[in-house]
């Protein structure tokens, strides 16, 4: 493809209708299920507009028609007011479109200037390309602040600097309408905002910006419209200045949610765990957690606050039985062993320690399995499960699965259909059925709400609460600072494998502890 | 891609990949000369033609069974246990041992007895890779290869030097005793009326004794055992907890640690287990059919139990069908050495292309199929 230098827009037939995007009837089904029906919408030139859905709400399959991965069973896509088709991605480029993925397509060992000229590159040798990408990388970073080093290996940048380079490759390849979907699933509060920063230039240069998220206050803080999608259909395309959270949230479930918790004070008791001086060593011997002390008591939420990568995975992993750690663990007035065979996730199940993992994808399900084999995932010696001897009791086990998916709302409530072709918020909603089920003394919990959609993480908040009212013991970690202040009852800050302080909820606010998160801020 | 429907998947797609080898079988055939209508109907009669026939095809599949089944525990613990042969010679290794040592008096004693060695052996020779793997890392695609040679090598040591009987040429066991002779097909009741010889004038051949003459085939009762293998299997991985671990650990070793699987156990169990029944193959070849052990006995069988346990899709059902079709390409292809011009060169190219479209390029039959679904369905 011949690139031009940045300033040739989209030639001619433009300006003709001012929408960048038009579909209508835009229909596509899998099977026999309908994730897309009869969606109209148009997105006038120069704007941020949001597309808000829960999960499986058809937002991606939409987004993955308009860039040519799919093709609709029938419906009309039109771009500056002419109709296209689309049926692969190079047809997609050239109308002008270019899509950041919530997963990167990013050669991990070549640089930022290789990777944006990789498939648009002038011809078989690279050099006159790569001086052009070069200035031209130059430019967009003065203009729109996305400044990266062009020389920089990728596998050497942050998160939110590889999104920037799929943004500049996006520009690069001209796309006058940008898509990202989901684009602050993985970015720190910090590098989201210097990404809406960077969107926001982009639309006043007269892009058009699709931002497809299920965070509510992004799409307040950032989007001129917003359209939500609930189950395939387009339920409604609203200005973002004449609508609300509280409206958005119940267009998108199609029933009123509720964004705040409730909880009633806590009824703390006796000391479940008690942890002093825990600390783990990752596989190259760099300690990553330095010695943490705490406790937690019965009917108590103790949240752990703090930028991804600062010792949080390993405090789960250690407590969880998956990480080798030394120190003292104290459970229930035992001493659980922290090296060794004895220490791992079976032991702690019994010991009363349920693990709701970060990384539910690749720790906590086997994505291959079916729901089913799920619910037995570390539990597969369990006597409930066991024929006699020798066999497993399929048939228990699915039935108690299907129990477990109706008592915690799973969709679809079908056993033996395999955890990956479950949405995010209900595969997360399997496995907090598994370990919540088992009425655990200690719950360990990370990043429970991590791409989960929002009358799911409502439920979730509340089952939360609910083993906490019940007099059990929860560690709580994630990133969100909102669901920190809203859960917990006490909070431990944590920096570079260290605690940095303990905050009561009440008394304290975002910015202290984001302060806190940072590394400022005394004991 | 669009899901096909289950009967496509595992019906459909076989058979076309199947079907396209087959064409480019037989355009191989017509670029060397032949016709490859003949060339068919003398592999289908050679392989399937008889009672004879089928003794051969059904002998050979019996070992692609075992080599295919050790290759599919492995690999649903996700590991490539690519130089299982040497496991299979160590058991060859087991069963002459066993069948040497003792004047059996029975010939199922023996089997049990013969069957005991052939796993034991099989496994201790699968432990040490296995264990490398287990604390060490060490790749088990290579170090079961490396124990592939050593196994080769000690193989000959021992047959020319400490199992040869004295005065005998070739490095070779000594014929087993009578008592460890296990039935072949046409020994067993039930089956034997099939192996009857006839003359020339459609009346039964019969012996110095007046007894009925039957046709010798190397199909013996190991084809049952395979059956029961495969069944042994198939509950194994997906009714014990002891399967339900393995799979998980060769889905996601992380996630396998996260629920309490313990790696070591798993790999050194699977790679047992593997062993095992790559040794058990022993059953079939050495005690089944040459009853003495020579060199090389498993020649060949492993990399087909390779292929058996990609086309079978790791299940054992799957499994024992490609053992058969592969019987039949191995039978039939040395028919075709023997009653035509064709090379028996044409039988490895024929598994090759076989191997290629279920195994390889079956994606590619899956995505065309796919998008003609998809097409059905939208309108």
């Amino acid at each position: 493809m011949a690139a031009a230098d940045l300033g040739g827009r989209q030639a001619t037939a433009a300006l003709t209708s001012p929408y960048a995007i038009e579909l209508k009837g835009i229909s596509k089904a899998f099977g026999s299920v309908q994730a897309n029906k009869d969606i109209n919408i148009a997105i006038p030139r120069g704007t941020i507009h949001g597309i808000i859905g829960e999960n499986g709400a058809g937002k991606s399959t939409l987004m993955s028609i308009l860039y040519g991965f799919y093709r609709a069973d029938s419906g009309q896509i039109l771009v500056n007011g002419a109709p296209v088709t689309i049926p692969d991605s190079q047809s997609a480029i050239r109308a002008g479109i270019g899509m950041v993925f919530q997963h990167f397509k990013l050669v991990q060992n070549f640089t930022v200037l290789e990777n944006v000229i990789l498939g648009a590159e002038d011809g078989p040798m690279l050099n006159s390309s790569l001086a052009k990408a070069r200035k031209i990388l130059g430019d967009l970073s003065r203009e729109y602040e996305l400044d990266v080093d062009p020389d920089a290996l990728i596998e050497n940048l942050s998160v939110g600097h590889q999104q920037r380079v799929e943004i500049l490759k996006a520009l690069y390849r001209q796309a006058e309408i940008l898509i990202l979907d989901e684009p602050t699933g993985v970015l720190t509060p910090d590098e989201a905002d210097h990404l809406f920063r960077i969107l926001r230039g982009l639309r006043d240069q007269g892009k058009t910006i699709v931002l497809i998220t299920h965070k509510l206050r992004e799409i307040m803080e950032t989007t001129d419209n917003v359209s939500v999608m609930r189950r395939g259909t387009m339920v409604a395309t609203v200005k973002t200045t004449e609508t609300s959270p509280e409206a958005l949230a119940e267009l998108m479930v199609g029933r009123k949610v509720l964004l705040e918790v409730v909880k009633n004070p806590a009824k703390s008791g006796e000391i479940i765990l008690s942890v002093k001086d825990l600390a783990v060593k990752d596989e190259h011997g760099v300690t990553r957690l330095k010695g943490v002390s705490f406790d937690i008591r019965a009917g108590e939420i103790l949240g752990i606050a703090g930028v991804a990568g600062n010792g949080q995975s390993e405090l789960l992993e250690a407590l969880g039985g998956i990480a080798p750690a030394s120190g003292v663990v104290v459970l229930n007035g035992a001493e659980l062993p922290l090296t060794g065979p004895r220490a791992n996730g079976k032991a702690r199940r019994d010991a009363g320690i349920a693990h709701v993992p970060e990384d539910r994808q690749s720790l906590g399900l086997i994505m291959d399995f079916a729901a089913w084999e799920n619910v037995a995932f570390g539990y597969h010696d369990d006597p409930r499960y066991q024929k006699n001897a020798w066999l497993m009791d399929n048939d228990a086990l699915r039935a108690d699965t299907a129990a477990k998916m109706a008592t915690y709302d799973v969709r679809p409530p079908i056993p033996t259909l395999a955890a990956k072709s479950f949405s995010g918020g209900n595969q997360q909603k399997l496995v907090v059925a598994r370990e919540m089920d088992r009425n655990p003394d200690l719950l360990l919990i990370g990043q429970p709400t991590r791409g989960v959609d929002i009358g799911a993480i409502e439920f979730i908040h509340k089952q939360i609460i609910a083993l906490r009212d019940a007099g059990k013991a929860v560690l709580l970690v994630s990133v969100e600072l909102d669901e920190i202040m809203s859960l917990s009852d006490r909070v431990l800050v944590m920096f570079d494998g260290q605690i940095m302080g303990e905050r009561l909820p009440a008394q304290t606010n975002e910015r202290e502890l984001g302060m806190m998160m940072a590394g400022m801020g005394a004991k | 891609m669009t899901k096909l429907p289950t009967w496509a998947d595992v019906g459909l797609v076989p058979l076309i990949s199947l079907t396209l080898a087959a064409l480019v079988s037989a355009g191989v055939l017509l670029a060397i000369g032949q016709s490859p209508m003949q060339a068919l109907s003398v592999m289908v009669n050679g392989a399937l033609g008889s009672s004879y026939a089928w003794g051969y095809t059904l002998y050979y599949a019996t070992s692609f069974i075992f080599t295919g089944l050790a290759v599919t525990v492995a690999f649903h613990a996700g590991l490539f246990n690519i130089g299982g042969e040497g496991q299979a010679q160590l058991g060859g290794l087991g069963v002459a041992l066993v069948c040497l040592a003792l004047p059996w008096p029975h010939w199922t004693i023996a089997l049990v007895a013969a069957m005991f060695g052939a796993a034991l052996f099989g496994a201790a020779w699968a432990a040490i890779p296995a264990y490398l793997q287990a604390k060490r890392g060490s790749p088990i695609v290579i170090t079961t290869i490396m124990f592939k040679y050593i196994a080769a090598a000690l193989l000959i040591y021992l047959l020319v030097n400490v199992l040869r009987p004295d005065g005998q040429m070739d490095p070779a066991s000594a014929n087993f005793p009578a008592g460890a002779h296990v039935p072949q097909f046409q020994e067993i009741p039930i089956l034997q009326g099939l192996f009857q010889r006839f003359g020339a004038d459609g009346l039964p051949r019969l012996n110095a004794e007046g007894l009925p003459m039957y046709q010798q085939v190397p199909a013996n009762v190991t084809f049952f055992i395979a059956i029961a293998a495969c069944v042994l299997v198939w509950v194994m991985l997906w009714h014990t907890r002891l399967g339900y671990a393995i799979r998980a650990f060769g889905k996601s070793e992380k996630a396998a640690v996260y629920a309490g699987i313990s790696p070591l156990r798993i790999i050194m169990i699977a790679m047992l287990i593997s062993g095992a029944l790559a040794g058990l193959m022993a059953i079939n070849n050495v005690m089944g059919q040459a009853e003495r052990l020579v060199q090389n006995s498993a020649s060949g069988a492993w990399f087909i139990g390779i292929a058996v346990a990609l086309m079978g899709r790791n299940h054992p059902l799957g499994i024992f069908l490609a053992a058969v079709l592969f019987g039949f390409l191995f039978q039939g292809g040395a028919a075709l050495g023997l009653e035509t011009d064709i090379p028996i060169e044409l039988r490895t190219v024929v598994q090759g292309l076989v191997i290629l479209f279920t195994g390889a390029l079956d994606q590619m039959v899956r995505m065309l199929l796919g998008a003609f679904f998809a097409k059905k369905g939208a309108t």
